[in-house]
């Protein structure tokens, strides 16, 4: 049986700078976060914290691809997730896509429709070692999340929590 | 010897009145839980056992112990909280109101809408007890497409024919041959079932092979 674990809305770490998106904002474009980012709002699009954490709060509204080391969610998301580290759906969440993820944890009374392919570490590792380019001082650019209603086009890096429209 | 809690699961209510679809709920009420042997689990994960990298669909929704099963052994997970997708569909109509063709053609787009050859193995659980004859069998059909040749399915059906209601129980995963059943209320069956019933629902499929307990509970494993 899995365990319930409160939730604290918004999640501060205070040696963690992170940004929020606020219940009455609506975005519709490609955003990308070098700090957690939390969603309380609408969004539709991609969201990408690849090396973060993305929250969604109970009343954010994700009608968009997403990629971030951790994922929480407590809102909806109608989109694909990969999740580097891990996934947490709580409770009331609803996810209607597919996620990929080393790790999921899911709350009694979630709802889910979509595929669950959970990559291990070390065979997401291999897999990137494997890529060509990937040789010491040459990375590839990683591909952007695909949005509910198809793919997008190849980001550009950018500062903390850009967000493009 | 069984405890009794853990016998009454598959019997039934008795003399009990006959909850309406939504007698089940989903928090607040008193859940029963009780660890049970399962030929039928054991079968089929016993099938795919020397593989890796199948697609299962598991059709009761997300649980933790079936994602941690499933994936733990190398295989992807896709699920489908059925009975959930049922209820919104069909609402206060349940039973009667699956006849329609057209609402079954879009129950099934919403629900079951994969390619043709797509899964490996189909954990159905007490689903199918709680569909009309029409949505069953137009569900059995779409089953039988969007599964490969020689796959299987693992369905479980209450056993007690003299009853139309039966736990509703979600089912988790502990081990190849072990579940766990967690039981919330009860919940309307749409017909009972018997083996020469069963054999026609599944006549599409290569095989059906019954294993029947002594809590009343058959259950069913179908090679495509």
């Amino acid at each position: 049986m899995s365990t319930t674990t409160p939730f604290k809305s918004p999640e501060i770490d205070s040696s963690r700078s992170s940004a929020t998106i606020g219940k009455a904002v609506k975005i519709i474009g490609q955003i990308f976060s070098k700090e957690d980012l939390y969603v309380d709002g609408d969004v539709e699009g991609t969201i990408e914290c690849q090396d973060n954490k993305l929250t969604i709060g109970p009343n954010g509204k994700l009608q968009a691809g997403v990629r971030a080391r951790e994922v929480v969610v407590l809102g909806q998301i109608k989109g694909n997730v990969e999740a580097n580290d891990r996934i947490d759906i709580r409770k009331d969440a609803r996810l209607v896509g597919d996620i990929k993820t080393a790790r999921i944890v899911i709350e009694d009374g979630a709802y889910f429709k979509g595929s669950i392919d959970i990559v291990k570490p070390d065979t997401a590792k291999a897999a990137a070692a494997s890529q060509p380019g990937q040789t010491a001082g040459i990375q590839s650019v990683p591909k952007p999340p695909v949005p509910a209603g198809g793919p997008m086009a190849t980001p550009v890096g950018a500062g903390p929590a850009e967000i493009k429209r | 010897m069984l405890p009794e809690r853990f016998k009454s699961m598959f019997r039934g209510s008795g003399t009990a009145v006959a909850p309406g679809p939504f007698s089940h709920s989903r928090s607040g009420e008193k859940e029963t839980q009780t660890v049970r042997q399962s030929r039928g689990l054991e079968q089929f994960f016993t099938y795919i056992n020397d593989q890796v990298g199948l697609s299962i669909l598991d059709l009761a929704g997300l649980t933790q112990d079936n994602i941690n099963f499933v994936t733990d052994l190398g295989h992807k997970l896709y699920t489908q909280d059925f009975l959930r997708s049922l209820d919104d569909t069909f609402g206060q109509e349940h039973i009667n109101g699956q006849a329609a063709q057209n609402r079954i053609a879009s129950f099934l787009e919403q629900n079951l809408d994969f390619k043709e050859n797509t899964f490996d193995g189909v954990l159905v659980w007490d689903v199918m007890q709680y569909l009309s004859p029409a949505l069953l069998n137009a569900t059995v059909e779409r089953l039988h497409f969007i599964t490969r040749p020689r796959s299987y399915l693992l369905a479980f059906f209450n056993a007690d024919e003299k009853s139309l209601i039966s736990p509703h129980t979600t089912f988790r995963i502990q081990s190849q041959s072990t579940l766990m059943l967690v039981q919330h209320g009860q919940r309307q069956q749409a017909q009972v079932f018997n083996n020469r019933s069963l054999e026609k629902l599944f006549g599409k499929f290569e095989s059906v092979k019954f294993f029947l307990t002594r809590e009343h509970l058959r259950e069913v494993i179908v090679k495509r």
